[in-house]
């Protein structure tokens, strides 16, 4: 059983009592909702006779369902504006507040609670969205929840839970050039599985962590959850300090410097015991795609599609139903697969380093023929830092769209679509059957960059074999 | 359809069917584009619906064989992905009430549990042995017995797993996690006086 890992620490102090049962009453910090999960929990509070027992702990937003080339109100589809001005409705009442359209606030939950500061080191996160591990990457304890939870949660600011075990990814050297923080994600969970973490929480840990940006550290604990763990955390550090310091919720004046040595303390002990250990070697990771319907599925982009016989008994019925869907034949080197479309956004790779990535691939070249590339800022913020630094028309120029903030085309939930046996070049994280909004539609997950690269050259292309203008 | 779960659930009974594949997500279960909407009423209709399209009838849950039935039995890391309960939510309202398999994914083994289905747990050759037998005989009439942890018709029978924790829920009928939340309420009070983050990041009392 682990101890002294920051998991422990944030456990134990959000632990309001053991239920019977064996679980555990674990007291929330901070509950972001949105339009998708949320309705019904609304519903059942008030079937229950019941109220919002803390809203200033709740804060919403809109995200999977928003158009991103019109954000005209009313939203040309009625179902999209009926769960939107539900959502508005349900905060309205509840006095929650809504970080709507135009607010300046508004975009992806797992973007916007971060950039405001909300999601801060020591605090339970949670919200109904699987991707809400993201929120770790500060060294807070966040994971998705079901509908029902989120009712709970909204009742009583504290939900049932079992504690994880905890292993550490302990991740030594440094990451080379060209290769981002997504390349590691996905290197893990294609070592790991995609159920290699179910009953832990991934702590991210080592030389290789201690130097990535905050908005990587994002990236990689956004999909902790397509390695199967809930949670998935990094320690908190100067880096994470210095991204909250004057973020609009952040602590500010005496309040800051206690917050700073609190934090600190949370930190998983040197001597912390941990249930289990992996060891990578970020320096030997190259730029990683996905080739199959599993995030688990990836290889190095100097790598083929692996043969069946070269794959473990129990993974091969998997593959050979990828190599049918996907049209893939076992033998193909990955790098030079054609694509039609490439996705540029999501709550994984839509924050403002991500776009600068694919910017510095993009600027002065084109995209080419016949391929479909836009770019979707993660949120209101980062389209406008983006735009104030040029970067949407280092886009335009290179023929990709520049579009309003949205999850888009990670979950085919707005307009946003492949199309038949369309396939994409995707910043998104899931590749799974019919994601994209196309029963038969195909994903590729890459980094941002290398969405970039494919896009320039229509297929699937090592983003290091081009020469990179980050600058004009 | 039977009513929805509610109460101790000491065994739940009825004929099985069978969705064979490693993991299986939930948005294969219910696709987004279904999520578009405020209530989970008609979501049954839409269980799988992509798998069943593809299959033109073929799907376990279009044959005509296996409509009824009330025991889903899958293999490993079923439920992966997205956090949607609305996946749990369209197997129930197409009438599943129980789940046999290798391994679930833990967010949706939490939403199973809260809307009072089991998801049981057994060996990958065991739970290949169960699906052969309802495959061999659709009408078989199977029994999942929370009390003694076995899945059984006449005459055949395997042990199936549930961790104690949610086992006790779903038996004692305490699986509906909200009354027992807010019955500790004094004690979510006392936490919150003594958070830093609430106080300012003063040291606790």
């Amino acid at each position: 059983m682990s101890s002294g890992t920051l998991y422990d620490k944030v456990w134990d102090l959000h632990r309001v009592t053991d239920l019977p049962g064996g679980s555990t009453q674990l007291f929330v910090g901070l509950h972001l909702i949105h339009e998708v999960t949320s309705p019904q929990a609304f519903a059942a509070l008030r079937d229950k006779g019941l109220t919002v027992r803390c809203p200033e702990r709740t804060v919403a937003t809109v995200d999977h369902i928003v158009p991103t080339i019109s954000q005209q109100r009313p939203f040309e589809d009625p179902l999209a504006e009926e769960m939107l001005s539900t959502l508005e409705r349900n905060c309205a009442e509840h006095g929650i507040v809504l970080n709507g359209l135009g607010s300046g606030r508004q975009g992806i939950v797992h973007v916007i609670a971060p950039e405001l500061g909300l999601t801060q080191p020591g605090m339970t996160v949670a919200c109904g969205d699987s991707h809400t591990s993201t929120h770790g990457a500060f060294g807070a304890i966040a994971f998705g929840i079901g509908t029902s939870q989120v009712r709970d949660v909204l009742a009583s600011q504290s939900l049932a839970m079992n504690k994880l075990k905890v292993r550490r990814i302990q991740v030594n050297g440094q990451l080379t050039e060209g290769v981002s923080a997504k390349d590691l994600v996905l290197h893990v969970i294609r070592t790991l599985g995609v159920k290699g973490g179910v009953g832990y929480a991934y702590e991210f840990a080592g030389p290789a962590i201690e130097v990535l940006s905050m908005e990587e550290r994002m990236t990689l604990c956004n999909m902790a959850i397509e390695g199967g763990a809930r949670c998935g955390y990094v320690n908190p550090d100067q880096i994470t300090f210095d991204y909250l310091n004057g973020r609009v919720h952040a602590p500010s004046g005496d309040d800051w410097d206690r917050a700073v040595t609190w934090w600190s303390s949370l930190a998983s002990d040197a001597d912390a015991v941990v249930d289990d250990e992996v060891v990578f070697d970020a320096s030997a990771i190259a730029p990683t795609v996905t080739w199959g319907i599993t995030p688990g599925q990836g290889l190095g982009i100097d790598e083929s599609i692996p043969m069946p016989e070269s794959l473990e008994v129990g993974e091969r019925p998997m593959a050979e139903e990828a190599y049918k869907y996907m049209d893939l034949q076992p033998g193909t080197p990955i790098a030079g697969v054609p694509v039609d479309v490439c996705f540029i956004g999501s709550c994984t790779n839509g924050r403002l380093s991500d776009l600068r990535a694919a910017a510095a691939v993009a600027r002065g070249r084109q995209v080419a023929d016949g391929i479909r590339a836009f770019v979707v800022p993660g949120s209101e913020q980062v389209a406008k830092a983006a735009e104030e630094e040029g970067l949407d028309q280092v886009f335009r120029a290179a023929g990709f769209e520049w579009r309003e903030p949205g999850c888009s085309m990670c979950l085919a939930m707005n307009p946003d679509r492949l199309e038949g046996r369309q396939i994409s070049a995707s910043s998104s994280n899931r590749n799974f059957k019919g994601r994209q909004g196309s029963a038969s539609g195909r994903t590729l997950l890459m980094s941002p960059a290398m969405v970039a690269a494919a896009a320039v050259h229509g297929r699937v292309t090592d983003v290091r074999s081009l020469s990179l203008q980050p600058d004009l | 359809m039977a009513d929805f779960p509610s109460g101790p659930i000491q065994r739940v009974e009825g004929r099985a069917l069978v969705v064979a594949g490693e993991d299986i997500d939930t948005d294969r279960i219910i696709p987004a584009r279904f999520l578009k909407c405020v209530s989970f009423d008609a979501l049954g209709e839409q269980a799988f619906a992509d798998d069943r399209k593809e299959l033109e009838g073929a799907h376990p849950f279009d044959q005509p064989q296996f409509q009824g039935a009330s025991i889903l039995v899958v293999n490993g890391n079923f439920g992966c992905g997205s956090s949607r309960e609305h996946a749990p939510q369209a197997l129930m309202r197409w009438g599943i009430r129980a789940v046999v398999g290798v391994s679930f994914a833990e967010i949706f083994f939490g939403n199973c549990l809260a809307l009072g289905i089991p998801c049981t747990t057994a060996a990958p050759d065991q739970v290949l042995s169960i699906q052969a037998a309802i495959q061999a005989d659709p009408s078989r009439a199977w029994t999942l017995d929370l009390e003694v942890m076995k899945f059984s018709a006449e005459g055949e029978s395997w042990t199936v797993s549930l961790a104690d924790g949610p086992g006790e829920m779903l038996r004692s009928g305490r699986w509906d996690a909200t009354s027992q939340l807010l019955a500790n309420g004094p004690q979510v009070d006392a936490l919150m006086e003594h958070m830093p983050y609430l106080n300012g990041f003063r040291p606790a009392i």
